[in-house]
């Protein structure tokens, strides 16, 4: 007979951010541990609000399924003695296991025969095991932990009751000096406290008492409501996911309602608005069909319709003293001028040893002069970026930003056009804060990719300059993101500088600086091991294997969209039966001329036509690569070098380049390297694992 | 509900709840938390349950009395629980219903808020209440103070009591709550927020802020090392409401704004040490003899 159980976890409101997780990690871990108990069952239902968490086991098995283990002993030859009967050590083993050695039968293992038993476990009762629960309630994870009480447990939130239940049977167990039970509780003012007779009782009791404890139901009456309230008043309701998860996990039952706010409002930036809104209030704007913002938003509340007009009215309160704040730091910022701003960021630190936030403009400001040199821009463009550069951080002194934190650079656009700036420039100001998260845009225009690149740069080298490593998951400027958006920009603008220039240039600017730092090789060091890291993990989000990153960053990171054509040829290069030949040419090359040093190639001590062949051969093909690698063309670089093949495999058939002569192995060994150090150019093809068969 | 109203209420149910009802400290400070009956209270062993009324500054809040938000000085409802009950959120949430919000008309929601105040070394998780879709009260675990662990962790509660008001009286300017029949914030409190603010970015003594300070730390050094706790506190009270007043009139300079947080802290955090073994050497008064 098959029975159902139920766990159910009664917590303090848990952070929304928490909720989805755990209830999959509860999911996962249940099905592992009744897989490793053999417990056989059909399925898992598992529910989640704030306050619980809860999985629901379909058709358990009232046992353990029982088990036949072989049971290995000694070999034969020492199982039995001369005479065939069996030996103290056989008689031993049989014992040892529960047996006789009327069980014994004999199975070869690597040549060698040996004794053998079978063993019959039989399986617990289901019911003695569940409490077992308790360990996979303990092993949940969680972004933050805390203590309550007394208790020396560390948990997301206090536990405050515990379900477990077996068909009709409280599994015994206790967590926290809460003990388990079959009691739950439902919506902390509509439901009351719930006595289960069964697990199955679960859902539509919580339903009754004011909780939709599936987290999916909830989230499909939250969008109903919203597409109501769309057709009915024909507004376009955008639903941001994050923050639709986020009220989901906010609520036990949910009712969404509509409120209003003063038109007046509108003049305020969209941006404004919306983070008034969403971020700081949990709010869905709403819109015309047309895409206008309106002066409604979308609510839901954690409770039924009764007196919703006292929650809406409540809402449009507190959102009217928000947008009110806006207004006035909205008209106050736009009193005062860029510079008046500039100057207050002598004010604020931006990391102790690295000095203000007016200090890190200068220096961005200087990065971003040379990088735009550097890339041979036109006059305007650089005076743009340089201009945008200098007011990067402006509006970091705004009232508005002050407040609305997540509106830098966002502000600095809409106050720098109104006052008076280029559109240009006042894009970049928005943008050089751009990606703004791991997946988010790159800038758009080119002043705003140089200095976005010149601010992360400035962070990334100071902070290694004074010793700020990122550790493990300790990153607190943010350092990796950074990297990998310049790697990111560098490449979608395609700009002819390597990674190692671009240190060069930010590390000669703050040599300057009059701060602490580190001795400078061990920087650029730690610089160059750092990007390299960045590189490596952005070639593998697109699926470029270990081997070949290694190949072509092992020199250098370079050119980074260049280095990334490499890569793309070579992973290609590697599964290719026709690149075998070339392949093995250039391995060969590239293994000796480990053994070689650098020397003059001399031609008059040639003495075969295949040596002469491959020198001329390397005439040839050095301009040409040279030329393909400049205009970074990964694969007609390639071809050139490719051309080479023919010629080593003629210059090994003909050539024993350990002569006896001392001058002729030198000239070889020297020929080799010549050959050789294009081939590294490219990438150091000995680390790739050639996937062609052999 | 008049303010008057809503402090007795919330005396009431607080005192009902075996909290000891403790008036408010009178060394200026930042928040209801800094005051020394939560803050060194909430450490080491002994329970402790406390609830009082904290008229709060903060300086740089200044407004004048223009804006209709914001306040040179608020007033806080605290309370302190150590160890924090099982029932502690039916507890606030009955003080609600004492203040006349039925949760059965209202929205009311804990949404994550962990707090962090490094200048005392203390850092806590838990929510901000909502109650629809306004902050009421900040509800906080403490799991560190003074960088020691908190253990039994305290729970505490802070009301913003004009915020609340403002919700309960229906009013959208601060100075227009009404204190007790016929007296209103504005009548008691706007020529103090006129004057402070004037004094605070205007006329404030900047080379005597600063001899101040100086010499709020030194007695506070002074006053620790002859093992008296409690003065030493004040003096780092002090400290940092005279910090307070130079970083508000912005005379404090980058490098030295840090300098003058760890300053505060440093002592908070020996303070802190100090405390707990005081403490110890009395024997842990008020535990209770089955506790020892």
């Amino acid at each position: 007979m098959a029975k159902d159980a139920l766990f159910e976890i009664g917590l303090e409101e848990l952070p929304a951010r928490f909720v989805d997780d755990a209830e999959q990690q509860l999911v996962l871990k249940t099905e592992d541990w009744l897989k490793e108990l053999r417990i056989s069952f059909t399925s898992i239902t598992s529910f989640s609000t704030p306050r619980r968490i809860a999985v629901l086991i379909h058709d358990m098995a009232e046992e353990q399924t029982t088990m036949e283990e072989e049971a290995k002993g000694p070999a034969e030859k020492i199982a039995k003695d001369a005479d065939g009967n069996w030996t103290k050590a056989a008689i031993g083993f049989t014992k040892g296991q529960g047996k006789t050695t009327d069980d014994i039968y004999t199975k070869e293992v690597n040549g060698t025969s040996y004794i053998f038993v079978k063993k019959h476990i039989t399986g617990k009762q289901t019911i003695e095991l569940l409490p077992g629960f308790k360990n996979i309630i303990l092993a949940l994870q969680f972004a933050k932990n805390m203590r309550w009480g007394e208790e020396i447990l560390r948990y997301a939130r206090p536990i405050r009751w515990l379900v477990a239940l077996f068909d009709n049977e409280i599994v015994p167990f206790e967590i926290a000096r809460v003990t388990t039970g079959n009691q739950t509780f439902g919506h902390r003012f509509l439901g009351e406290p719930i006595t289960l007779n069964h697990p199955n009782d679960y859902a539509d009791a919580l339903a009754q008492n004011y909780v939709v404890a599936d987290a999916k139901h909830r989230e499909k009456l939250i969008v109903d409501g919203i597409k109501e309230l769309e057709e009915k008043e024909g507004f376009n309701i955008p639903i941001s996911t994050s923050l639709l998860n986020e009220v989901c996990n906010l609520v036990e039952y949910p009712t969404v309602f509509m409120g209003s706010f003063d038109e007046s409002f509108l003049k305020l930036p969209t941006e404004v608005l919306v983070t008034s809104m969403a971020e700081h209030q949990r709010y869905f704007p709403v819109e015309s069909k047309d895409g206008k913002l309106l002066p409604h938003f979308v609510g839901v509340r954690n409770g039924n319709e009764h007196k919703l007009q006292t929650v809406v009215k409540g809402n449009e309160k507190v959102l009217k003293a928000r947008l009110s704040d806006a207004q006035f730091f909205y008209e106050e910022d736009q009193k005062h001028t860029i510079d008046f701003y500039l100057q207050k960021l002598e004010k604020v630190v931006f990391q102790e040893k690295l000095g203000t936030i007016h200090d890190k403009v200068e220096r961005i400001t200087n990065v971003t002069e040379t990088l735009a040199t550097h890339l041979n821009v036109d006059q305007e463009t650089k005076q743009r970026a340089v201009r945008a550069a200098q007011i990067s951080k402006f509006d970091l002194m705004t009232n508005m930003v002050n407040e609305f934190t997540e509106l830098q650079g966002v502000m600095g656009e809409k106050y720098a056009i109104n006052f008076g700036e280029d559109k240009i420039v006042a894009k970049a100001v928005a943008e050089h804060y751009m990606p703004r998260h791991a997946n988010g845009d790159l800038p758009e225009t080119i002043e705003g990719s140089i200095v976005s690149v010149a601010d992360k740069l400035d962070t990334i080298v100071g902070c290694i300059s004074v010793g700020l490593i990122p550790t493990g998951s300790q990153d607190p400027y943010g350092l990796r993101r950074q990297a990998v958006g310049i790697l990111k920009t560098l490449q979608e603008n395609e700009w002819n500088i390597s990674v190692e220039s671009l240190l060069e240039i930010t590390q000669n600017l703050y040599q300057t600086v009059d701060i602490e730092k580190e001795d400078s090789d061990n920087v650029s060091n730690e610089l160059i091991e750092f990007f390299k890291m960045r590189a490596t993990y952005l070639m593998k989000e697109i699926s470029i294997s270990q081997d070949v990153i290694q190949a072509v960053l092992f020199n250098n990171i370079g050119i980074v969209g260049y280095t990334l054509d490499k890569a793309s040829v070579l992973s290609e290069k590697r599964n290719d039966p026709e690149f075998k030949q070339v392949q093995e040419a250039f391995t060969r090359v590239l293994n000796l001329s480990k053994k070689a040093q650098y020397a003059e190639v001399n031609k008059d001590l040639f003495e075969t036509s295949s040596e002469q062949g491959l020198y001329e051969k390397y005439q040839k093909v050095y301009d040409d690569y040279m030329d393909k690698s400049k205009n970074r063309d990964a694969i007609y670089a390639m071809k050139q070098l490719s051309e080479f093949a023919e010629p080593i495999h003629s210059f090994f058939e003909h050539n024993m380049v350990m002569a006896e002569d001392e001058n002729i192995r030198k000239n070889r060994l020297a020929l080799i390297n010549l050959v050789a150090k294009l081939i590294y150019d490219y990438a150091d093809m000995t680390k790739i694992e050639w996937k062609q068969h052999f | 509900m008049n303010i008057q109203e809503m402090i007795l209420t919330l005396q009431k149910h607080w005192s009902d709840q075996n909290c000891i009802l403790t008036q408010a400290y009178d060394v200026e400070k930042g928040a209801g938390t800094m005051s020394p009956m939560t803050l060194l209270r909430s450490l080491g062993p002994e329970p402790w349950n406390v609830a009082y009324v904290e008229p709060s500054r903060r300086p740089a809040d200044g407004r004048y009395g223009k804006n209709p938000n914001r306040l040179y000085q608020h007033h806080q409802f605290q309370v302190i629980m150590k160890p924090s009950p099982d029932n502690i959120q039916e507890l606030y949430l009955d003080s609600l219903k004492a203040l006349g919000i039925d949760p059965l008309e209202h929205d009311i929601r804990f949404v994550e808020d962990n707090w962090e105040n490094p200048t005392l070394g203390a850092a806590g998780l838990g929510w901000e209440v909502w109650l629809d879709g306004m902050e009421i009260t900040q509800f906080t675990y403490f799991q560190q103070i003074g960088g020691l662990e908190a253990s039994p962790v305290t729970v505490e509660l802070t009301y913003g009591l004009e915020r609340l008001a403002s919700y309960i009286q229906d009013k959208e300017n601060v100075f227009d709550l009404e204190w007790t029949d016929g007296v209103t914030v504005k009548d008691i409190f706007f020529q103090p927020e006129f004057e402070h603010s004037t004094y605070t970015f205007e006329e404030s003594d900047t080379d005597m802020l600063f001899n101040l300070f100086t010499m709020y730390e030194l007695e506070a050094k002074r006053t620790m090392d002859n093992g008296l706790v409690f003065p030493a506190y004040d003096y780092v009270l002090k400290c940092s409401h005279t910090f307070n007043l130079l970083d508000a009139k912005g005379v404090i300079s980058v490098t030295e704004r840090t300098g003058y947080i760890s300053r505060i802290r440093n002592l908070a955090r020996s303070i802190a040490k100090a405390y707990v073994a005081k403490r110890e050497e009395l024997g842990f008064p008020m535990l209770s003899k089955e506790e020892k």
